[in-house]
């Protein structure tokens, strides 16, 4: 009995309060976050303090102020008389047009290389390895200088512009190509493309439920193919070809009329396609080699051809292990335009840079910074967890 | 009867005959790796074609045409800009290269006081040599030398203003020295802030938690140059009135504070990976937190993720290059800054520094990676499937 005794006044004794795990955890996170209150208190006071120095008055309103700076490049009209804050709209939708396009064709290009790294042709194979080498390699900002100074800049003046096909010029003033005129009853063609696209899915659903009640295939591609082209042309024809083209001319000093793309934009494009098809091309090669042989093996010994295999039975278990890198890449490649800053191409961060300088209201725009590109981030994570789990292995 | 036995066993090997003439040599080898169907062939073509584009141009550029020596701008210029070249010559000018190569190396550090640098570097090199051979012993002490010793007397070298160096501020730093000085800063100080932000993330103190996940992020959501922008003007509001605070630091603590969210994800990732067993292993054994940490989880979970760890840093090596948004001239910077030189300034002298600066880039990133693969193959102990 005194040996059960002793146990228990060993069992019972307390714990002391400063070796239980809650009571720490409590005592630790309030010395966190009397830290943090402390310190956010101290830099808010330093901050108001500052910024009564240097008499500059926070909040927003500075947004309804004249801008007076111009900017090179915008997609909605705008002139020095407009408001700061449709400046800042101009630099969204810049930044927006720049990553939208390059991440298609960073896309497009990183699926070739990516394939091609995986190609049985030893030449095809080596040359995609020596393009992802180069391009992880070095960074993006170099990219950039490499498009901008090294070549669109030494293009030659617009007099001497380089002539291509079907009206289009290149030179050190950018890219320039002939503009489309629609003219009356141009709607009818777009009303005509969207039927063509009902139409399409249509016959798509239809061919499905046909195979799977007969097992007979439909050839949905080329009916939908011909749907898509062919209903626009038929609307085209019918509504008397209101389309005029307005191809730039070469004057004397400039070329006028046409579409022109300036280099700044072209050499940001360019850069952040080149640079991140590199890491997209890493990412499809591991995905593909990531997808167990025998699937593939499986697929042929069921007598698929190669082209069916890679599209039925590769690819779409690659692209589970693919999208959650690939994602980031794409919010890579928005984050990394904000570089247009070094080259002046007018995005979000430049425009707001300009502002700054010109405002000093440093606080209330890297707060606009953030919420725009956290709300991009969202966005695009959002629509590309949605895509991963429709894409994701379907389980019992 | 055993006279008319006419079973065989053969006693010697017959040589094995070579194999067919159609799969061996080079024919066999071009047949399956270039010319194995039509497909692949019309590639392989288009592939010579490609290469027959760019190679001869690329190679006449960067060497056969190049100047190799020069003073001024004129040895790279044609006659109509004002040179000795014959109209239409294009090639890399390596005179400007060689020109300015103390500039891209120390920026406007003064010429007098480079042995400091140099002193640096070699000192740098000394340290991180052995540190990176694994054969070589005592690696707890080179570790503190290299982390703890050195950034204090590199800084008082570099600096000056103390035991009768003259001082140097660091506006006039620059050039490759900036570019390593801050991937050095950035990857020692990123490594363990990753570290303990990586383990707030994971921990079950929901304050704690919370801060670390609000802190990751919102980093991670923004880019690096809206970073370096707050870092650069919103740093000074921040602290109290009329306090100095060093441009190359501020973007040490831009580059910092974004490097350890993103170093942060990676160690998660590892943290992650490791069994939950090993938690409940070191608890029952008693362990502490600390301890647990320390001696059980972080050394398996920093192992799974070396690659990672190593591709963040080339990230961020690549990535210093940005403080040229924020008015600092690092290696890109420097480069750059050299094209609007008047003494220099021709049509081959961009590119001529573009594709030195690429090569510079190239070859620390690729080393790195070369590295992480070595590390990888030494490391990989069999505890993975």
């Amino acid at each position: 009995m005194a040996s059960q005794d002793t146990l228990r006044t060993v069992d019972t004794g307390k714990v002391s309060p400063l070796n239980d795990p809650k009571i720490r955890g409590i005592f630790f996170q309030a010395l966190l976050f009397v830290f943090l209150v402390g310190f956010i208190y101290w830099i808010i006071g330093n901050t108001i303090d500052n910024l009564q120095r240097a008499h500059i008055a926070s909040g927003f309103g500075f947004l309804e102020r004249r801008a007076g700076f111009d900017v090179s490049d915008s997609l909605i009209s705008f002139s020095s008389d407009s408001t700061i804050g449709r400046a800042l709209v101009v630099g969204f939708l810049n930044t927006l047009l720049v990553s939208v396009f390059g991440i298609i064709t960073a896309s497009i290009l990183g699926f070739l290389v990516g394939i091609g790294r995986l190609s049985t042709n030893w030449l095809i194979r080596k040359i995609c390895m020596i393009y992802v080498e180069i391009f992880r390699n070095i960074p993006p900002l170099l990219v950039i200088f490499f498009w901008y100074i090294g070549v669109l800049s030494v293009l030659p003046q617009p007099r001497e512009s380089i002539r291509m096909p079907l009206g289009m010029f290149l030179n050190s003033r950018g890219f320039y190509f002939p503009k489309f005129d629609w003219g009356e009853h141009a709607w009818l063609i777009g009303l005509a493309f969207l039927i063509a696209i009902a139409l399409a899915v249509f016959v798509k659903v239809k061919a499905t439920q046909r195979q799977m009640t007969t097992g007979q295939q439909f050839p949905v591609l080329w009916t939908s193919l011909a749907l898509i082209v062919g209903l626009p042309a038929l609307a085209f024809l019918l509504a008397g070809m209101p389309l005029t083209f307005e191809v730039p001319k070469l004057s004397t000093f400039n070329l006028t009329g046409g579409v022109q793309i300036k280099p700044e934009f072209l050499s940001l494009y360019l850069a952040l396609s080149f640079y991140t098809a590199a890491f997209i091309a890493e990412i499809v090669r591991a995905g593909i080699m990531g997808v167990p042989h025998g699937q593939s093996e499986a697929s042929h010994a069921l007598g698929l051809r190669p082209g069916t295999t890679l599209r039925l039975v590769v690819v779409p278990q690659a692209m589970r292990i693919i999208i959650p890198p690939l994602t980031s890449q794409y919010l890579n490649l928005m984050k990394n335009s904000s570089l247009a800053v070094a080259i002046g191409y007018a995005d979000l961060v430049a425009i707001g840079g300009t502002v700054l300088n010109q405002t000093g209201q440093a606080i209330e725009i890297v707060a606009i910074w953030m919420a725009v590109y956290l709300g991009l981030s969202l966005l695009v994570s959002l629509f590309m967890n949605w895509f991963n789990a429709k894409m994701a292995l379907v389980e019992r | 009867m055993q006279e008319h036995d006419l079973s065989f066993v053969r006693v010697e090997m017959i040589n094995a005959e070579a194999p067919p003439r159609s799969a061996q040599g080079l024919g066999h080898w071009l047949h399956t790796n270039m010319f194995a169907s039509v497909t692949d062939s019309v590639l392989t073509i288009v592939g010579i074609a490609i290469l027959v584009l760019v190679l001869p141009p690329l190679v006449d550029w960067l060497f056969l045409s190049a100047q190799w020596t020069g003073t001024d701008r004129s040895f790279c210029a044609t006659t109509v800009q004002g040179g000795v070249r014959p109209d239409g010559w294009s090639g890399a000018c390596w005179a400007f290269v060689a020109d300015k190569f103390q500039q891209f190396i120390y920026g406007r550090y003064p010429a007098a006081e480079r042995w400091r640098v140099d002193l640096v570097a070699v000192m740098f090199i000394a340290l991180l040599t052995p540190l990176l051979i694994p054969s070589v012993p005592r690696k707890a002490l080179n570790a503190l030398l290299l982390f703890i010793v050195f950034p204090v007397v590199a800084f008082v070298l570099l600096l000056g203003g103390w035991f009768g160096l003259t001082h140097v501020e660091t506006p006039l730093w620059g050039g490759l020295m900036v570019t390593l000085i801050l991937s050095f800063v950035g990857i020692s100080v990123s490594l363990p802030c990753g570290v303990i932000l990586a383990l707030g993330r994971r921990s079950r103190l929901p304050v704690i938690k919370a801060v670390c996940v609000a802190f990751i992020e919102l980093v991670r959501g923004v880019p690096l140059v809206t970073v370096l922008f707050m870092a650069s003007v919103m740093l000074p509001l921040f602290l109290p009135p009329g306090t100095y605070f060093d441009k190359l630091l501020r973007a040490i603590v831009g580059v910092a504070i974004f490097a350890s969210a993103y170093m942060a994800e990676v160690i998660r990732g590892g943290l992650q990976a490791i069994p939950k067993g090993q938690f409940e292993g070191a608890d029952s054994l008693g362990l502490t937190y600390a301890q647990k940490m320390r001696l059980i989880i972080l050394p398996q979970a920093v192992k799974l993720v070396i690659p990672g760890i190593v591709s963040e840093f080339i990230g961020l090596f690549k990535d210093t290059t940005l403080v040229y948004v924020i008015g600092m001239f690092d290696l890109l910077g420097s480069v750059q800054q050299n094209f609007s030189d008047a003494s220099w300034a021709t049509a081959q002298t961009p590119m001529t520094g573009l594709v030195f600066a690429g090569f510079i880039y190239f070859v620390f990133c690729a080393g790195m990676s070369r590295y992480s693969m070595f590390m990888e193959r030494r490391l990989d102990t069999g505890h993975k499937r």
